[in-house]
């Protein structure tokens, strides 16, 4: 790296606040333009190659892009990702509150949770709650072993939709207790002590002072689980529930016999809702670091302070990606 | 500035100790920390705790309010047994009080701590209102009023609106001394409150707690600020290894010590 194209500093300093800045020329760096060049030409063959190649067939594409079918696959989609993502929050949060118990029960029972249901695939998972009504057809409320007080046949409850809700949910509440308990665990000990200190009970506590600090912790790698769930419905075929975006999308190509432009459509769609969820994301980021960070935002130092909130949850190098793909 | 000294009528003999504490032990694991500590603080005093580190001062102090389980002893505040039951069971055990009574004895001692511990998540004037608002149920309209009363008490009314992190270190810890105050307690512990500031803020938070002597707070403080100590302290309590070795006024402990391990301990601070 050589300096020579940097003028030297003025011999003799200028009056303050008046000074003639550097008159700089860029170093020259040819191995960063040879692998931009080649970067282009490749983007540019893989535009001629959208553009051009009949398989793709982008008239396909626009005509079933708003197809009644598609359109309300992505609502049940959306609404999938909702519901499982509000049943695995709540499961989550009292698994990471539980762990933290001094009871050894409660301690043990969420351990266990979390080991049985990240440690099983989620299709298996899926395919269980789908056969849920085969295993238990009969809830019965009553005392134990004698009188029955009421009953009800799980069929009509549990239909494929909720097990679907309930199986994405659990799979993913295991995800969230772990994420929600380095949450918890990433805030200063002296927080709760001062807390203490103040009279505040321990439920007081975790409300008022430790979750909404732990939130500015969990919310990245939050949005990234949200963004996977999104993704993982594409999965409750496994139940078998019908009516989400890709099993939509499925059916008019198998009908069609042209899956790759309906893969398209699916694809357009995941990425449309991907970027609102990245937004929302971005402005629940900026709420829960409120007090944080005194610097601008995009000052040098926001990214970074998001990144480590993103490794000290430690959970992204452990999200089911294989799973999502299938 | 001797008048701070001699402000306080002398409380009369017959009141109840503000703090009593007896034969106080504390073990962490293997580690005896607290090795039998007798002290009692009158109503209005101010003990300055003094000792090299590892003596024992912070653990003696976060017993007071129970941050720290005494393992044996016993701590009164105001003649009220802290923690447990004021008799034993007819077995001979003590009875624990419920974390929610414990809370209740704990919310009428304020604390200041070494490193702020404020709220990142609040601005200076909801740090203060929090345990009013949540604790003793205040209304808000009337928390929020006291709460600027506060900050105006000790400099900080223009900050009000900030968060901790737009505040310097002394304007934190004057935020960490209003939010103690803000709970109207009894008494106030201080756990080394200016270590952690640049020596350039050191006499704005002291200033504050020469402020609240002078009202008649009973304060219990561990310092290393031996100019303090001298000229606020009514009683100086020097500590070293778990045991309380001198304790006297001022003028005593620091300028005539008679133990070794105290003239030791004041040729490295002064």
């Amino acid at each position: 790296m050589s300096t020579s194209s940097i003028a030297p500093p003025p011999a003799a300093a200028p009056a303050s606040g008046d000074y003639a800045p550097i008159r700089a020329k860029a170093a020259p760096r040819p191995g960063t333009w040879i692998a931009a060049l080649i970067v282009a030409l490749l983007v540019l063959a893989l535009v001629n190659f959208l553009l051009t190649n009949p398989v793709l067939d982008w008239g396909t594409v626009a005509t079933y892009i708003l197809d009644v079918k598609v359109v309300q696959g992505v609502g049940w989609t959306l609404l999938l990702t909702v519901l499982s993502m509000v049943v695995g929050t709540v499961i989550a949060l009292l698994a990471a509150i539980m762990r933290r118990s001094d009871n050894p029960v409660l301690r043990g029972v969420a351990w266990a949770y979390i080991f049985v249901f990240r440690g099983t695939p989620v299709y298996t998972q899926l395919v269980f709650w789908g056969l849920f009504t085969v295993i238990i057809p009969k809830i019965v409320i009553g005392v134990p072993f004698g009188l029955e007080l009421l009953s009800f046949s799980t069929r009509d409850l549990f239909t494929a939709f909720w097990a679907a809700v309930i199986g994405l949910g659990l799979n993913e509440g295991a995800y969230l207790a772990e994420i929600f308990r380095s949450g918890l665990n990433s805030v200063d000990r002296g927080q709760s002590e001062a807390s203490r200190a103040l009279g505040m009970s321990e439920g007081l506590i975790l409300r008022r002072i430790i979750v909404p600090q732990a939130m500015r912790v969990i919310v990245p790698p939050l949005g990234n689980e949200t963004i996977g769930m999104l993704k993982t419905t594409s999965l409750v075929l496994a139940v078998p529930f019908t009516l989400d975006l890709t099993f939509a999308t499925n059916g008019i190509a198998n009908k069609l016999f042209t899956p790759i432009p309906l893969l398209i459509v699916a694809a357009l769609w995941y990425l449309a809702i991907t970027s609102v969820l990245m937004v929302g994301q971005h402005h629940l980021e900026k709420y829960f670091g409120r007090g944080f960070d005194a610097r601008t935002p995009g000052a040098p130092g926001t990214k970074r302070s998001r990144q480590s909130a993103v490794n000290s949850a430690g959970t992204t190098p452990q999200n089911p990606l294989p799973e999502v793909e299938l | 500035m001797s008048h701070e000294n001699t402000h306080r009528a002398a409380p009369a003999e017959a009141a109840v100790p503000a703090i009593e504490i007896e034969g106080l032990h504390k073990s962490f694991g293997d580690v005896h920390v607290l090795k039998g500590c007798d002290l009692t603080v009158r109503p209005g005093e101010v003990a300055v705790l003094v000792g090299p580190s590892g003596s024992g001062k912070s653990t003696l102090l976060r017993c007071i309010n129970q941050l720290e389980e005494a393992s044996a002893g016993r701590v009164r505040i105001e003649g009220v047994t802290q923690g447990y039951a004021e008799q034993p069971l007819a077995d001979g055990r003590w009875q624990k009080l419920s974390a929610k009574q414990i809370a209740a004895q704990r919310a009428r001692i304020g604390m200041v701590f070494q490193r702020f511990q404020l709220f990142p998540h609040m601005t200076a004037l909801h740090n203060v209102m929090e345990a009013p608002v949540h604790v003793l149920g205040v209304e808000k309209a009337q928390a929020e009023s006291e709460a600027r009363e506060l900050l105006a008490r000790v400099g900080l009314a223009e900050r009000a609106d900030h968060y901790p992190s737009e505040l310097s270190g002394g304007q934190q810890q004057r935020v960490a001394i209003a939010r103690a105050l803000a709970m109207k307690p009894e008494l106030m512990l201080f756990d080394e409150p200016t270590s952690a500031l640049d020596p350039e803020l050191v006499a704005e938070v002291l200033a504050v707690l020469q402020d609240l002597a002078a009202d008649g707070m009973t304060m219990v403080v561990v310092t290393h600020e031996m100019g303090f100590a001298r000229e606020v302290a009514d009683t100086v309590v020097f500590m070293d290894d778990g045991r309380i070795i001198e304790q006297g006024p001022p003028a005593q402990v620091i300028d005539s010590p008679r133990s070794d391990r105290l003239k030791d301990f004041l040729d490295s601070v002064l």
